[in-house]
């Protein structure tokens, strides 16, 4: 309990004996890490898109001729139920398909209003489970009687995926990268803080102190660096992104008919992972800059 | 106390310790003497296992130190005192925190650092400087001071690196008075050192290392006929040391002129 109150007591003394270096070290984390969390944002959304297309695409639409009857459609949706690899199959009429148009345009829905007749064909809807199938079943499909045209994404998914995940790999990198540098940019701040205290550590440890004795204030004062950087990345991140939100939210749906992830939500589950990111940061930037200094 | 067993320790190619057999028993005063580079310093090193032996056993307090793992260094340190030719007191830190600090970092209660801090400077006639900083001190002082942070864990072992380095004749000749009364307290002292005067005065134990060998452990005299080479390089190690500490101070200050 002692030990723990000195050392805590002496991180803090150390961070204003060299508040200089702190504070800028500080100030490049901070940048690094409001870097890190747009690369972060930008993985979460793709990835959020890419499920919500997965979700919308994995199916594959008949429409049908004006002239078939939805008795004939029950036909096509028996045998397509009967077929491996399908989830579920059902009949969509065009007053269906209009509501969910509307609802897709959002504001812009009143525009639609203005048509007289309703343009929209009735449908079948072929929940796809197994997409490797999917192929054969829209042959399948438009093989059928009355169907005027088949709407088929596989292409769209196929391409869309490998984008998601060029992106997400691409991230992941470039977090990496901006990981290592942080540490690297901590391990320097506390090796000055280490040199400034040099003859102190050489003591302690003729004296006996154990490593973890000696490495705690530089441990903490990496954790402090470390979590304030967080904090204000984590601040300044979520006080921008709410604002893009705002500004450009109701476009992006409109525009690729998705919801960008909420603001509230994003910046609640990514405060911890960064504030954890500032401790493991710090920490480790402290532990390798002590490495040379507690051998022997 | 200390014990070596065909001790061998290399740096790449130059042997700095070869085959050395030697027992330091409970309560001896032991000299150690020998030109610079002779391997006093290893022999040091190892003791505090500083550095690890190529060959053969070191032990100390029944402690192989050689078998120890990183983990038990920290406790095999709390069973020695050092004290060395710079002192390395800490200047941001009086005299009582200087000697404090050496209980705080083993975790002893702040009851027992209390009564044992003034005990041990009265015992080294220093109390009365207790809320000084070093550089307010005399060297004789500091070097009290230093002793005073070595032996207040109450270390069964006391090493002393050239402790009279850096003193005049007769502040070294108080030190030394210092080190005999803790001997006779049944502290195992080692002592590094040039000074010819006063290792024929002691008349204690001497090991004299050459070339990483004991080529001489008997009690009495410093026994070097080239003393005079040695103690030059004495000095040079003090201008050596003194040149250091100026070129650190003014680095504190912020470098320039």
């Amino acid at each position: 309990m002692r030990t723990l109150f000195y050392t805590i007591k002496q991180s803090f003394i150390q961070f204003g004996r060299n508040f200089n270096m702190s504070i800028i070290s500080i100030f490049a984390i901070t940048c690094m890490m409001m870097i890190l969390s747009l690369f972060f944002i930008l993985a979460i959304n793709v990835n959020a898109a890419a499920e919500t297309v997965k979700g919308e695409y994995d199916s594959i639409e008949l429409f049908l001729l004006d002239e078939t009857s939805e008795e004939d459609a029950q036909v096509m949706i028996d045998d397509m139920k009967k077929q491996e690899g399908v989830a579920d199959a059902y009949y969509k009429t065009k007053d269906e398909a209009m509501a969910e148009f509307k609802e897709r345009w959002g504001e812009n829905g009143y525009l639609l209003d203005s048509l007289e007749d309703n343009p929209l064909p009735n449908s079948v809807v072929i929940q796809i489970a197994d997409l490797e199938k999917a192929d054969a079943l829209a042959e399948r499909a438009s093989s059928y009687e009355g169907v005027e045209d088949v709407k088929y994404y596989k292409g769209t998914v196929d391409k869309l995926l490998r984008a998601t995940r060029f992106i997400q790999i691409s991230a992941v990198i470039i977090m990496i990268f901006l990981i290592i540098v942080s540490i690297i940019i901590v391990s320097n701040t506390i090796k000055l803080t280490v040199f400034n205290r040099s003859d102190e550590i050489s003591i302690m440890k003729y004296v006996g102190a154990t490593n973890w004795f000696i490495r705690g204030p530089f441990l903490v004062e990496g954790i402090i660096i470390g979590v304030i950087s967080a904090a204000i990345a984590v601040g300044v991140t979520a006080f921008a992104y709410d604002k893009l939100v705002d500004a450009v939210g109701d476009q992006v749906y409109s525009m690729l008919s998705m919801p960008m992830v909420p603001g509230d939500f994003l910046i609640y589950n990514f405060a911890w992972i960064f504030v954890a990111l500032g401790v493991a940061v710090g920490s480790c930037g402290s532990i390798i800059s002590m490495r040379r200094f507690l051998n022997a | 106390m200390i014990v070596f067993e065909n001790v061998t320790k290399r740096y790449k190619s130059n042997v700095a310790l070869d085959n050395v057999s030697v027992k330091i028993n409970k309560g001896d005063f032991v000299f150690l003497v020998g030109p610079s580079g002779a391997g006093k310093s290893t022999f040091i090193k190892l003791i505090l296992k500083e550095i690890k032996a190529d060959k053969g056993t070191v032990k100390v307090k029944d402690i192989d130190v050689t078998k120890l793992s990183a983990r038990g260094v920290p406790k095999l340190r709390r069973n020695i005192g050092i004290v060395f030719q710079d002192f390395r007191l800490l200047p941001k830190k009086t005299v009582y925190e200087n000697v404090a600090f050496a209980m705080e970092i083993i975790h002893k209660p702040r009851k027992l650092i209390k009564k044992d801090v003034p005990q041990v400077l009265t015992m080294m006639g220093i109390l009365d400087k207790a809320n000084k900083y070093p550089d307010e001190l005399s060297a004789g002082e500091q070097q009290r001071v230093a002793i005073a942070r070595a032996i207040v864990n109450k270390p069964r072992i006391l090493i002393a690196d050239e402790p009279t380095g850096n003193l005049d004749p007769n502040t070294a000749w108080e030190i030394m008075q210092l080190l005999n009364d803790l001997n006779q307290h049944g502290i195992t002292i080692l002592m590094v050192t040039h000074a010819k005067d006063i290792v024929d005065k002691m008349g204690k134990r001497v090991i004299a290392i050459e070339d990483g060998k004991i080529v001489r452990d008997e009690f009495g005299m410093y026994g070097y006929q080239e003393a005079l080479a040695a103690g030059n390089e004495s000095a040079f190690d003090t201008i050596s040391v003194n040149r250091r500490r100026t070129i650190k101070r003014r680095f504190r200050r912020g470098g320039g002129r």
